[in-house]
């Protein structure tokens, strides 16, 4: 008996197929899927948190005078919506795609480290965990910005420790999980699949996860400045110890200018794997695409003090950095038309993922632009710390970075869950959305132009008209995201969906992997690599 | 170039969340200590040690898997890709200190001390290196010269360089009296160089009165060197481990990457000296 006993057990262990049973799964799964979607899962929750953080300052925006929030406080939701969606949902969004689609798209059976993918996930649970803990302690939140400059930084209450303490968790995390995504593209892939037979979103989460190892470390050394500054005596940010508060700044904006792209990067990537498949098209310029990318990541190092003109610096740094960031516009702008003379006479239709991606193609362009503007050292002495810069940064996140999230989540929710979302909706989410997030940014502009600063609480009753269109924009833009999350939730259910067929779009496995695989998709793929890939864009 | 026939993919992994916890409990409890709360310094103590039993659990579950066989090249691939990234991050680190030093030194400093700002606010104050600002902060201090402890330092760090090559050649040559002796002298040359340091601290906080708080001086001296210091006791540690495992039996010529980590981590350790010995105590 025991000899058939332990038989069992032995050949329980190695078929093990399937999802472990109970909520301890989700704890200790090493599966890339099921890590996917807690990361996926929980930036959607981030999303709505830093949201409400968002829709408080529009409240209080709404109209000149105070209304509902202290000044403290004000500062506190500026300074944690960012951190939150910076930290919480873009990035973990990404991530999770990443995780969910890469060793799909590259027929690997997994990710290269599956147990440090793991803790990369908790990491980031705990990081956010610890930043939203500031919120209630003595002294109140952060309330400096997200770039928590010296000197006014150092003046946070017992919040401070904590704020340092979870950029650490979420730079271990980041690091964690960039390591991981490296290894898997460069270990993992289909013997047949060269590196630029990758699909565009794998490329761009390469050179993502390079940046990301770069970057999280300077910031770490950077708060840990701050946490040095402010407990043990040291004059790193004080000049009379003859240290220089300017210089966090470049600290921190040498890790904030790629970090940007961070969120950016893999935005590129998703739209250049959605627009040839309703476009039916292979991808315009797909090597031109790889190189664009590396070229922008490249240049985010060296661009970094043009969020300081306004600071002090030598005019020979003012024209390198006007100049080098100017440069960027030339990458961008291959990215752009490539997408562009890919629609060309496409056969095109326009399903969910497909007008969020032609919006983010042509809002992303806009935001482009103002910041080309910005770049000219002379003309961001007017706009700098205006609406004008936060009108432009939201463009270039909210219609781009967020929309392609979203346009992500149609494209793949039928592979994952093997049901077509409600098509009807989604494309009224769309509309919503789109129409909303002009509302609520556009006039932003004006109001920069016409300089009313960032992070006030109260302004000039000059600025009462246009505050009080984006705060309309921005509520139906916020409740506008429950479609969202009612839209995955009815097609996770799968009542009243229709099934999705393993390529889910019309010719899709032309154009990548992991339509060739069944929908749903099963718990582990590729255990063989492929014999065949897609040959469709090269 | 693909590896993944036969990937091993570990199922529920128990030591992330364990790790996660006690990091969390223990970063918490020293911010608490910060803020002065009393319950500060148990946190810390029980976070501390939740996540030594982690990494001691995680260790000997890879240590038995690897000697198990499970791991197969591609694995082994994975592994030093995450370890070269790795350190690539610790480079990285430890260049927002080394830019902060030359930021300071030639930049900010003459900056304070020019005809613009310190004609105005400061008029005695000059641009000479070491300073500790046109405060005085942390009062008279006596820095810290390069060839006493320091350079007695860089000579054991680089001598544990060699042994560790050393204990690499024996590792390859199945020679396993050669690894064991190469490693336990890296080890012992390591811990050494940190004792040096402590003494070297000892001295500067007594009889030099040079402090963290000595201006910008003893701020980038203290960081820079105590990030090294302790990235030397923590790459001694995983050495000790790499030592003990030997010991026991553990590693092939084909088949030893936590050797081969663990040396990495040791020369990137070693570079990091060379870059603080010239531009801390020489320049």
């Amino acid at each position: 008996m025991s000899a058939v006993a332990s038989e069992h057990e032995h050949t329980d262990d190695h078929h093990d197929h399937g999802p472990a049973k109970g909520w301890m799964r989700w704890i200790v799964t090493t599966n890339h899927k099921d890590i996917g979607s807690m990361y996926l899962i929980f930036a959607l929750i981030m999303f709505f948190v830093g949201g409400t953080m968002a829709l408080i300052i529009r409240a209080e925006l709404f109209e000149p005078g105070m209304q509902f929030v202290e000044p403290q406080f004000f500062n506190s939701m500026t300074t944690m919506h960012a951190l939150v969606m910076v930290f919480g949902a873009v990035m973990p969004a990404f991530v999770g795609f990443a995780n969910w689609m890469i060793p799909m798209m590259i027929g690997a059976p997994d990710m290269a480290l599956p147990r440090m993918n793991n803790m990369s996930f908790w990491m980031l649970v705990a990081g956010i965990l610890m930043l939203a803990s500031t919120l209630f302690m003595e002294g109140g939140a952060p309330a400096s910005g997200w770039t928590l400059y010296p000197p006014l930084v150092l003046q946070t209450g017992d919040a401070l420790p904590f704020a340092v303490f979870s950029v650490h968790l979420l730079g271990i995390s980041s690091i964690m999980g960039a390591i991981n995504i490296i290894a898997t593209i460069l270990n993992m892939r289909a013997p047949k699949m060269s590196l630029m037979q990758m699909p565009l979103f794998v490329w761009t989460w390469l050179i993502t996860g390079f940046l990301l190892i770069a970057i999280m470390p300077v910031f770490a050394g950077a708060v840990t400045m701050l946490l040095t500054d402010r407990f043990f005596e040291t004059s790193f940010f004080d000049a009379a110890g003859g240290g220089d508060p300017v210089l966090y700044q470049h600290i921190f904006w040498f890790f904030g200018h790629p970090e940007v792209y961070v969120m950016i990067l893999p935005t590129f990537g998703i739209a250049s794997t959605i627009i040839p498949v309703f476009a039916r098209k292979p991808l315009f310029g797909y090597s031109s695409m790889v190189y664009a990318t590396a070229s922008i990541a490249f240049l985010s190092f060296i661009v970094w003090a043009h969020h300081m003109f306004t600071v002090g610096m030598p005019i020979s740094g003012e024209l390198f950095f006007m100049y080098a960031t100017m440069i960027i516009a030339v990458p961008t702008g291959v990215k752009i038309f490539n997408w562009t003379a890919t629609m060309w006479k496409g056969a095109m239709t326009f399903e969910a993922p497909m007008l969020f991606s032609i919006a983010f193609v042509v809002l992303f362009t806009l935001g482009g632009f103002t910041g080309l503007m910005m770049s000219i050292a002379p003309v961001d002495f007017q706009y700098h710390d205006t609406y004008f810069i936060v009108a432009h940064f939201h463009y270039t996140l909210v219609p781009a970075s967020v929309f392609i999230l979203m346009a992500g989540g149609y494209f793949w929710i039928p592979k994952w869950t093997g049901k077509m979302y409600d098509e009807r909706l989604a494309r009224l989410h769309f509309w919503l959305s789109a129409i909303s997030v002009n509302i609520l940014f556009f006039p932003q502009h004006f109001l920069g132009l016409a300089g009313m600063p960032r992070r006030i609480p109260d302004y000039a009753t000059q600025f009462s008209d246009w505050n009080m269109v984006s705060s309309i924009g921005a509520f139906i833009f916020g409740f506008s995201q429950l479609m969202f999350v009612y839209i995955v939730i009815k097609t996770i259910k799968g009542k009243d969906c229709a099934d999705a067929t393993d390529e889910v779009w019309e010719d899709a496995a032309k154009h990548g992997l992991e339509w060739t695989l069944p929908s749903p998709v099963p718990y582990h793929t590729f255990a063989t690599p492929p014999e065949k890939i897609p040959t469709e864009h090269f | 170039m693909s590896t993944n026939n036969e990937y091993y993919i570990p199922h529920k992994a128990t030591w992330p969340i364990v790790g996660t916890g006690g990091l969390m409990i223990m970063l918490a409890g020293f911010a608490n200590y910060l803020n002065g709360s009393s319950i500060g310094s148990g946190m810390m103590m029980l976070g501390l040690s939740i996540f030594i039993v982690m990494l001691g659990g995680w260790f000997t579950l890879q240590a038995t898997e690897s000697e198990a066989g499970m791991y197969n090249k591609g694995v082994g691939i994975s592994y030093r890709m995450g370890m070269m990234w790795f350190i690539f991050s610790e480079i990285m680190f430890f260049a927002v200190f080394f830019g902060t030093l030359w930021y300071t030194r030639n930049l900010s400093v003459p900056w304070l001390a020019d005809e613009i700002t310190g004609s105005t606010l400061w008029p005695n104050f000059e641009d000479v290196w070491p300073t500790n600002g046109p405060g005085n902060r942390g009062g008279d201090y006596e820095p810290m010269g390069a060839f006493g402890l320091p350079l007695l330092n860089t000579l054991l760090l680089l001598s544990s360089g060699v042994t560790c090559t050393w204990a690499h050649h024996g590792l390859l040559e199945k020679n396993r009296d050669q690894l064991i002796k190469g490693l336990a002298a890296t080890v012992g040359l390591g811990f050494l160089f940190v004792a040096c340091q402590a003494l070297e601290y000892h001295e500067a906080y007594v009889d030099m009165g040079l402090t963290l708080g000595s201006g910008i001086y003893g701020s980038t001296f203290f960081m820079l060197t105590g990030f090294h210091g302790l990235h030397v006791c923590i790459g001694a540690i995983i050495l000790s481990v790499v030592l003990f495992r030997s010991w026991k039996g553990h590693f092939t010529p084909e088949n030893h990457f936590a050797f081969e980590a663990a040396a990495w981590y040791w020369h990137f350790v070693d570079v990091v000296w060379l870059g603080l010995f010239i531009f801390v105590y020489l320049m």
